[in-house]
């Protein structure tokens, strides 16, 4: 019986024993370390552009571990990309079309998800920017606006976007579409007011994320 | 607590009410399976689960029996009425097994036997001696003393206990705690209870507490957070005096529906309940339930109905010892008035938790609060995405509705020949999008019935788009699915391209008629 209660008291998940937030930030994958040392620190507001695949591999190891990830005015997301690249499926609910109720839904689930991405619409007003940047903080949630075009998020306190794009693999009328390089890049407040970059392999040819030096180029078949 | 016992009955009321002769083998059947026998069926072979045909092959004489819950409820009340007038404060889990709380009971009749001897003298000729009744401490220990017909003396539940098996948990809904003890080698219900105390709440939450409270034979008030606020009594009024029992019952539906919610919404699930009927004449039946595991509002509208068709219908005691009826048993007028009072709450998140990981508290809170966004937005405006079998990355990804369960139509581990391979398109394009696809000489771009492009794409653009050049492509990936129906036959081409500015895209051809191909963008590798 000693046995027993060893393994149960050594296997404690932290989620289940203390209050939110258990830990304060929340794991990100290795490979996107040198642009985000700190990981995902809960309270705190990441802005993410230029690429969906960046955005579920910032989500794939927090979600992995037990986070759960609300995805709001997103367009539709292949469940294949998200499974690939690490995310667990049943803790990624999503509400494509919030319409007029976009801060009502953001805000519900500010209180009750770890993670809420949404896709910033084009007129916001400033009050409820505000509003909602002070209760992710008290909350303790990690809220991730998607900006797309020309849309902005004035007080993030980490601006992550993703540039370039050279696919391998592929060439004129054969092989496929393997792996992409691409750079992502972070600059924002405090900690995190060094830009820093970094290149990766995302996706790579299994669906995953990479730094770009470890991986080599995959023959074109 | 003092548990009374009355094994089987269904077959008991059902005889009640039929009138079978009492040693005759009887049998009660739902949906042609046997529910509870008498004890004589059961000694040549009849048990419970049995199909009615088997059933009367091992037994040629079985009286075969309905099952009537309403009657079960209504034979039960004298016996409820019989036990309250030995020991107060009765609480009826379900017609057949009621309990209560007997410390000062015991003092008055000087003793715990001679407590048993007055609640047989009131309760024996009533079920026709079939009963059985057994103290301990904790409603659980008292249950299982009862179905022994022992005494166990004060304090010592915990050692009568031990040599149980898990199994027995099983039967107030922890199947799977009792499963997971046995595969850990944990068999009895002693080595559960030498489990320390705070591990098995951390790893099973409430429901297991208390599992584990009831092992060690301890008090089984359950662990209660804070008493309930009155906001959640409701009070249901009907307009005109009811003295059918459906109707009341269908009137309180929404009621029980509002008590329950109203519970859940302070993250309180009910362990033990009051129901309080009140009639026109100002008569007035209060009756303690109490259900072990989770309470429903079907639960509470079964409970209404128990307690109701009791009293409104009751039988009246027949004649032998005991006391006579008391006319002022049964109601004069119609019920206005029902009143739901919590009485002993538990906090929810009672649900199992699996020894590694596991929804926990932070998966209640999302469920709640995906549950109201649902409310607010309508159904299907949440989804859960799952894979699907397919050979279109479309067709693979599945968004299931939050809350329903996820039906999979086609298997995804199958081989699905034709589909593209990983990575998949990160953005899906649903509905595809109509796009323009042009060779050289700005025309779609066709593929021959060999499979091969015959102009290659030169660019490429999404509807109103100019479009752009391509830097690279390749494919074709053709599927022709269902050539033999011609109305769902479909002969699609997929090609990958990349156009100047290094985004790729994943492109659909409609190859039905090929002279004139139609294309569309279905996903970007984003």
């Amino acid at each position: 019986m000693a046995d027993v209660a060893t393994l149960l008291s050594s296997t404690a998940n932290p989620a289940t024993v203390a209050p939110r937030p258990t830990a304060p930030t929340l794991p990100v994958s290795p490979a996107l370390a040198p642009v985000l040392p700190d990981g995902l620190r809960r309270g705190s507001t990441v802005a993410v552009s230029g690429s969906v695949s960046l955005l579920l591999a910032l989500l794939a190891t927090a979600s992995d571990e037990g986070a759960w990830c609300a995805l709001v005015g997103m367009p539709p997301i292949s469940a294949e990309a998200a499974q690939d690249v690490g995310i667990e499926l049943s803790r990624l609910p999503m509400v494509p079309h919030p319409g007029e109720n976009w801060v009502v839904v953001v805000g519900a689930l500010i209180d009750a998800v770890d993670v809420v991405v949404a896709r910033v619409p084009a007129r916001l007003a400033d009050g409820d920017i505000r509003r909602l940047a002070a209760r992710v903080r008290s909350r303790g949630a990690v809220f991730m606006p998607f900006l797309t075009g020309r849309a902005h998020w004035p007080h993030a306190d980490v601006r992550i976007a993703a540039e370039g794009g050279s696919w391998s693999g592929i060439g004129l009328g054969y092989g496929r579409l393997r792996q992409r390089q691409i750079t992502v890049s972070a600059n924002g407040r405090g900690s995190a007011a060094r830009p820093r970059s970094t290149a990766l392999w995302l996706p790579t040819a299994s669906g995953g994320i990479e730094p770009y030096l470890s991986q080599p180029l995959a023959a074109v078949v | 607590m003092a548990t009374v016992w009355c094994p089987d009955w269904p077959v008991t009321a059902a005889r009640m009410t039929s009138g079978a002769p009492g040693d005759a083998p009887v049998a009660v059947f739902t949906a042609n399976h046997v529910v509870a026998c008498s004890a004589v069926a059961r000694s040549v072979g009849v048990r419970r689960g049995m199909r009615r045909r088997e059933a009367q092959y091992r037994c040629p004489d079985l009286v075969v029996l309905p099952r009537d819950e309403t009657a079960e409820a209504r034979c039960f009340e004298p016996v409820i009425t019989a036990v309250e007038s030995v020991v107060p404060a009765v609480e009826v889990t379900r017609p057949g097994l009621a309990a209560a709380g007997v410390r000062g009971p015991i003092r008055r009749f000087e003793g715990e036997s001679g407590l048993i001897d007055a609640l047989w003298r009131a309760v024996g000729w009533l079920t026709e001696d079939a009963c059985q009744i057994g103290i301990a401490d904790g409603s659980f220990a008292a249950e299982q003393a009862a179905r022994l017909g022992r005494i166990v003396p004060a304090g010592e539940s915990a050692d009568f206990l031990a040599n149980f098996p898990v199994s027995t948990l099983s039967a107030f809904g922890h199947a799977e705690l009792v499963d997971l003890l046995q595969r850990l080698g944990i068999h009895t219900l002693g080595g559960f209870a030498a489990l320390p105390a705070k591990d098995v709440s951390m790893r099973f939450g409430p429901a297991g507490a208390w599992a584990h409270r009831q092992a060690g034979g301890r008090d089984d008030r359950p662990i209660v957070v804070r008493e309930p606020p009155p906001e959640c009594t409701i009070t249901v009024e009907l307009d005109t005096p009811v003295d059918r029992v459906d109707v009341v019952a269908f009137s309180a539906r929404s009621a029980a529906e509002r008590f329950i919610s109203g519970l859940a919404a302070r993250g309180l699930s009910c362990a033990c309940f009051e129901l309080e009927a009140f009639t026109d004449n100002g008569e007035q039946l209060t009756r303690r339930w109490r259900h072990p595991g989770v309470l429903t509002a079907p639960d509470v509208v079964d409970r209404i109905r128990w307690q109701l068709e009791g009293w409104l219908h009751g039988m009246a005691a027949r004649g032998g010892g005991g006391t006579d009826p008391d006319p002022g048993d049964r109601p004069t007028a119609g019920i206005t008035r029902l009143r739901f009072v919590p009485v002993e709450t538990v906090p929810t998140g009672a649900h199992q938790q699996s020894l590694w990981g596991g929804a926990g508290e932070a998966g209640e809170r999302a469920h709640r609060a995906l549950a109201r966004v649902q409310t607010m937005l309508g159904l299907g405006s949440v989804v859960v995405p799952a894979i699907e079998g397919g050979r279109s990355p479309l067709d693979r990804t599945q968004l299931v509705p939050w809350g329903e369960e996820r039906v999979s139509v086609r298997e995804p581990a199958r081989p699905w020949p034709g589909r593209l391979p990983s990575p998949a398109p990160s953005v899906l394009i649903d509905p595809p999008r109509p796009a323009k696809v042009l060779d050289e000489g700005g025309q779609p771009v066709r593929v021959s019935d060999r499979g091969a492009v015959v102009r290659p794409p030169r660019c490429f653009g999404v509807g109103n788009e100019a479009p752009v050049a391509v830097t690279s492509w390749a494919g074709p990936w053709p599927v022709d699915e269902r050539w033999w129906d011609p109305a769902t036959a479909s002969r699609v081409v997929r090609l990958q391209l990349v156009d100047v500015r290094g985004r790729a895209y994943l492109v659909v051809g409609d190859m039905s008629a090929p002279a004139a191909p139609t294309w569309h963008l279905e996903g970007v590798y984003d």
